[in-house]
């Protein structure tokens, strides 16, 4: 072949592929209309105002396609699955206690995304903001309203190649100060005293002392229900195989996913109760695998997220391992109940 | 091989590309140099896409928990090493079947984006993965194989240079297109793997169309036959076995770029928000002197800057350990480090070319990216152990002594017959 068709062949085929990719963008790119059109038989949502001091509300992030997607949402907690109010504020992740209300958002820059979290006032007024270094996934309050921690994936700072690590952060919204890791805490293990480059944090959630903390540490493929002091800036591991806690109400118990030995890769999540007294495993009647950190409605009922067609449901169950699951609202991630 | 590569009239493939460049600028690099550092840029340009978005794509497309995601890696690194050590032997087969191998290699990692627009669980993506970095196995040595037997002796340091150049260009522009295609569109991950695939498409035409084959260019006869024994034989040649032992010492006191950058944050306080930036530096670096290090590895020595090289990473060490906290100090470490690229990537591979047969270059040029690779990989276990056993700054410092003693030896190791222009 001469060079000139060589040539001829090459500018052919850039041709045809910068269609095909042509094609595929402007596609992805119709899906944002698509998306801005409320769906049939969705629940519906208003504008309006959305408070986190209204007792007996439940606020999460709305999925539902139409104007209001990905904002804050509250509905009563009595009729989850009834007209939502939005309130104009998009999060990613959420979650509120006592007034206070962690929200994790993308920041769209001119070229790629970046992620913050903004600490909420009960009128959803942001009081501070803090850079996440990664993607948002775990958000939690402390039942005073005093502290907030998030957690976010970090791609790639792991020597293993595709690796993928977490960091998790704490904040005391009352003086500022933020623990941008935790991975700086001393960590006592097995009673002694650990360290490692691999350990990772997640799913941080506060006792009602504003002092102890619990959350899931990782190290050689382990994990650990770990209770932190923060104080002391030390965390002491607990038990076994505990991922994302969660703390009841009255401090006793803590729902989690457990990865369950025989099931899928994919999905190797159960939820469970842990009895901080004794260290009983209860295994709840959810027998889906459940990849999010829970939250307890009321003592005795544990609400939750699944993936769901527009993006996740939420469904509800109890926390004694009886009953069944029951979906209580679609289109709906990171449920606060406000006290 | 500086006797070898003297003979201008050995009818080989060497000869053959250099014959067109005689009496023209004889300095200039070769064509299919440019034309493989094209393919290298173009294919950079779509792994680098998908790689950027993965993360986002795991966590945020499909709601998968990205973690523990990367523990096939040790298993994958064996699996990797054998492979490229087999694209090597089987390029230099039959007479040099370089770019069909390297094709084939470039062609599978093409292959593998569309098919991430139907893996929707961890396990076939973490499969899709493995191939398409089988691919990148097979066509390394392959292709640098073509660079070397395409320059001349007195110009490979900077005919690696430009490849490399060019490479890490791709490296760089992939995350930009990525990024721009996200923000085009809602949830574009679908636009970003078909894009990325039309984007390597490309470059394995380019392949096909401007790189020359080697089927027309039988090895030289007195050449050893290039038998998986011949192989194995050129750890025999004094030179090829010294480059091999310094840079696999030289790798097992490397610390990976991960840990480098993990230290840099630990160490210096380098903010949250900078910290996916930080390997943009070390490219960057690598960038802009992998062409002027590359010449100068041709007029001073090829082993001296690949050595000094190693000095600018003892230096980056060094500077981690100390506890000067200067605004400037994560830029000098991220320069240092990407001169270290610079300073020994490219260059090392157009050493080692010295001391291997036309006929066996693939192999022997795998056989050197082979054990480097593997040090490399050990080194990072060794390094992660010695962290929790001793802490960060600790294992540091065991590496910097390291790293000094491997340097300090590899200096005696350098080879007799290097070629200096």
């Amino acid at each position: 072949m001469t060079l000139r068709s060589r040539i001829l062949v090459l500018a052919s085929a850039v041709v045809v592929l910068t269609a095909v990719a042509l094609g595929a963008v402007l596609h992805a790119s119709a899906r944002a209309e698509r998306r801005d059109h409320t769906q049939a038989r969705g629940p519906r949502v208003a504008a309006g105002r959305v408070t986190l001091t209204d007792p007996g509300r439940l606020v999460f992030r709305n999925m539902a396609w139409g104007p209001h997607r990905d904002e804050l949402t509250s509905v009563p907690a009595t009729a989850p699955g009834g007209p939502r109010t939005a309130s104009g504020v998009k999060c990613l992740r959420f979650y509120a206690d006592s007034g206070t209300g962690v929200c994790l958002q993308a920041v769209h820059g001119p070229v790629s995304d970046t992620y913050r979290a903004l600490i909420l006032d009960a009128r959803l007024h942001t009081t501070a903001h803090y850079d996440v270094p990664g993607i948002p996934s775990r958000a939690r309050v402390s039942p005073s309203g005093r502290f907030a921690a998030w957690t976010a994936f970090v791609g790639g700072d792991s020597y293993a190649g595709t690796n993928f690590s977490t960091r998790t952060a704490i904040v005391d919204t009352t003086t500022g100060r933020l623990i941008p890791s935790l991975e700086q805490f001393r960590i006592v293990k097995d009673g002694r005293a650990y360290r490692s480059p691999d350990v990772n944090f997640w799913g941080v959630t506060f006792s009602a002392d504003d002092r102890t903390f619990y959350a899931t540490l990782a190290t050689k493929g382990r994990t650990y229900l770990i209770r932190g002091d923060l104080t002391t800036n030390t965390v002491t591991t607990l038990h076994p195989n505990v991922e994302c806690p969660s703390l009841s109400p009255d401090g006793t118990r803590i729902a989690y996913k457990k990865r369950v030995a025989g099931l899928p890769a994919d999905a190797p999540w159960r939820l469970y109760v842990l009895d901080l007294r004794t260290m009983r495993e209860t295994p709840l009647a959810e027998e889906r695998s459940v990849d999010d950190q829970a939250v307890w409605r009321d003592a005795h009922t544990i609400v939750y997220a699944l993936p769901g067609d527009y993006g996740a449901d939420l469904y509800r169950v109890p926390a004694d391992g009886t009953g069944a699951p029951q979906r209580i609202g679609s289109a709906a991630v990171s449920p606060a109940y406000l006290h | 091989m500086y006797v070898a590569d003297s003979r201008a009239s050995t009818p080989s493939a060497e000869g053959a590309v250099r014959q067109g460049l005689a009496g023209r600028r004889r300095h200039a690099v070769a064509p299919t140099v440019l034309a493989l550092g094209t393919v290298s840029l173009v294919t950079d340009v779509s792994s680098e896409m998908v790689t950027a978005v993965l993360p986002l794509y795991l966590v945020a497309g499909l709601g998968l928990s990205p973690l523990g995601f990367g523990l096939l890696d040790g298993i994958y690194n064996g699996f990797s090493a054998l492979v490229r050590l087999a694209g090597g032997h089987l390029a230099d087969r039959g007479g040099g079947r370089h770019k069909w191998v390297a094709g084939l290699g470039y062609g599978i990692s093409a292959l593998c984006k569309p098919l991430l627009l139907v893996a929707h669980t961890l396990t076939p993506i973490g499969l899709i993965l493995a191939a398409d970095r089988t691919g990148k196995g097979l066509r390394t040595a392959p292709r640098d194989a073509l660079i070397s037997l395409s320059s001349t002796p007195e110009t490979r340091g900077r005919a690696f240079g430009v490849h490399r150049a060019m490479d890490t260009a791709g490296a760089l522009f992939g995350p930009l297109v990525a990024f721009l295609i996200l923000r085009a569109t809602v949830d574009g991950y679908d636009a970003v793997f078909t894009v990325s695939f039309c984007v390597a498409v490309a470059g394995v035409l380019v392949l096909v169309l401007f790189v020359p084959g080697g089927a027309s260019a039988p090895a030289a006869p007195e050449g050893p036959r290039p038998t998986l024994r011949a192989a194995l034989a050129l750890l025999r040649r004094r030179d090829l076995r010294r480059i091999t032992i310094a840079a696999l010492l030289l790798g097992l006191a490397t610390v990976s770029d991960s840990f480098v950058y993990l230290l840099l944050q630990r160490r210096l306080g380098v903010p949250d928000r900078w910290f996916a930036l930080l390997p943009l530096g070390t490219a960057a670096a690598f960038l802009l002197l992998a062409v002027p290090l590359g010449r100068l590895a041709d007029r001073v020595g090829r082993w001296r800057i690949f050595l000094a090289g190693h000095g600018a990473l003892l230096l980056a060490y060094g500077l981690l350990l100390t506890s000067w906290h200067g605004t400037a100090l994560p830029y000098t470490v991220l320069a240092l480090h990407g001169t270290f690229y610079a300073a020994t990537d490219g260059v090392l591979m157009a050493a080692a070319s010295d001391g291997v047969p036309e006929a066996l270059r693939s192999s022997g040029l795998a056989v050197v990216q082979t054990g480097q690779a593997l040090a490399r990989f050990a080194c990072s276990l060794l390094f992660g152990a010695a962290w929790t056993v001793w802490g960060d700054r600790t294992a540091l410092a065991a590496s910097t002594a390291a790293l000094a003693v491997c340097a300090v030896f590899s200096y005696t190791l350098r080879p007799t017959r290097e070629h200096i222009s």
